[in-house]
């Protein structure tokens, strides 16, 4: 049965590795929304080429394993001359994936918006960019919310695999303890635990935004 | 022609419109004077509509030009004066002169209706904020919503959609007011409303063209009207001519099917 001593002994071990879990997972959030934005902005311009190589991005970032993204930024940009700790390497990988899923949301965020009502723009002499950030943009906003939580809370659970360069996270805060005392059982359960209660409080909170932004 | 100048504003010359194999419009020509109120009728997918739409370029035409106060809409002239098509920014300050209503007013559900009607006025014509909510209050008052202005357009009728939509087109100052069935998509008590606006644009002089399904106001309101069939303008004149002795048989098969005072 499960060793209790064990768990309140990890408890304040896991303290550490849940605040690098989090700030990991805060910052590469505001990176990839940022970043994703951007591309999807990209991806509605006019510009052939923008929505191009976004598209091909993309395509990339889908069509790969994330652990192996996560080698390719830890590894391959020593190569190229960009040294990052592991942290960084980590939020890099992180980043760079989670906003190719946001740029897809951003891009058909705004691309449902009804036709009439970039018709209605264009008929005022508003140009393609200003549609974009002054009428579509807007309005997408709300029915983005769902969809991008869903992108982060993927990549807020994907942090454990940060694990796997050293970054001191939780999961690997739970495997140092498992290697002292062999406690596998008591400790992923803990980590389980641990993850549900960040993931549950990010979606009530984006469900709190939501309900909060006006509805169209 | 009742009244109106002698310049035309608007031109189009040799205008048609295909979609894919499908014509819609066939060569049509036809000029609007300066002042003039043009109401356009014809059965469904005459080509009514298509043809405001490539006035405005919201559909180029495939072929044939349109000419608004001497300028080709979706050209300007090149280096050695001749036309070349106009770049992105070039044809939207072109559209500024062009105010479109639309059937399903397309207001921007984001904004309140001052914000509708000043958003063009800022994001497109550059004016600061204050001057813009002043002007864009003033069209307001001129369509009788001054009690309205901080109100979204779900909050608002749909009459009061409508002629916030209209407000929105006027603030530009557009040289041509272009209206796609306005009262196609209200409830008939509330069509009255929007029409008066109307009534009152064109008593103001204003060039106005209207595509509508309200036979006695095409009658009452305009100086022209215009029957379109498949793409092509069968007839035109006066409202008491053609209302009141159609030429053509498919102009006089069209009004039988409406009970128009003669």
């Amino acid at each position: 049965m499960i060793d209790w001593a064990i768990v309140e002994m990890a408890i304040p071990l896991l303290a550490r590795g849940t605040l690098v879990t989090l700030q990991v997972a805060a910052i590469s959030g505001v990176l990839s929304l940022l970043l994703g934005f951007l591309l999807g902005l990209c991806a509605l311009s006019r510009s052939r080429m923008l929505r191009a190589v976004v598209g091909a991005y993309v395509d990339f970032i889908r069509g790969t394993p994330l652990l192996i993204q996560i080698f390719l930024v830890f590894f391959a940009l020593p190569v190229v001359g960009i040294r990052l700790s592991e942290i960084w390497a980590g939020i890099a990988a992180l980043s760079f994936n989670t906003s190719a899923y946001v740029a897809e949301t951003v891009r058909g965020g705004a691309g449902s918006v009804e036709h009439g009502q970039t018709e209605a723009a264009k008929a005022i002499g508003m140009t393609h960019a200003q549609t974009l950030v002054y009428i579509l943009l807007p309005q997408a906003l709300r029915p983005m919310v769902p969809p991008l939580t869903n992108e982060l809370i993927t990549m807020t659970k994907n942090t454990s695999l940060l694990s796997v360069i050293s970054v001191y996270e939780l999961t690997r805060a739970g495997q140092a303890i498992i290697s002292v005392y062999f406690v596998p059982f008591e400790i992923y359960l803990l980590l389980a635990l641990y993850y549900y209660a960040i993931i549950k409080t990010l979606s009530w909170a984006s469900r709190r935004l939501e309900n909060r932004m006006p509805r169209l | 022609m009742t009244g109106a100048d002698t310049s035309p504003m608007l031109t189009l010359q040799g205008v048609s419109k295909s979609f894919g194999d499908k014509r819609v419009l066939a060569d049509v020509n036809l000029s609007v004077a300066a002042g003039e109120t043009v109401s356009i009728i014809g059965p469904s997918g005459s080509g009514k509509t298509t043809l405001l739409r490539t006035i405005n370029h919201l559909h180029p035409p495939t072929t044939g030009q349109v000419i608004l106060s001497g300028q080709t809409i979706g050209y300007v002239n090149g280096p050695n004066g001749q036309l070349r098509p106009a770049s992105e920014r070039e044809l939207a300050r072109q559209r500024q002169a062009i105010g479109f209503v639309f059937q399903r007013f397309n207001l921007f559900p984001h904004l309140t209706a001052l914000q509708n009607v000043s958003i063009g006025l800022t994001k497109v014509a550059g004016m600061s904020r204050a001057a813009a909510h002043e002007r864009a209050a003033a069209e307001l008052r001129k369509v009788f919503l001054a009690d309205h202005m901080s109100k979204r357009p779900q909050e608002l009728s749909g009459g009061q959609q409508q002629r916030v939509a209209i407000a929105r087109a006027l603030a530009l100052d557009p040289l041509i007011i272009l209206f796609d069935e306005p009262t196609s998509a209200l409830d008939p008590e509330l069509v009255r409303e929007v029409l008066d606006v109307i009534r009152a644009l064109a008593a103001d002089r204003k060039t106005l063209m209207i595509v509508t399904h309200e036979m006695r106001f095409a009658q009452e309101v305009a100086h022209r009207v215009i029957f379109m069939d498949e793409g092509v303008i069968v007839e035109q004149g006066p409202p008491a001519a053609l209302f009141g002795d159609p030429r053509e048989p498919r102009t006089r098969k069209f009004l039988s099917h409406f009970n128009v005072a003669r």
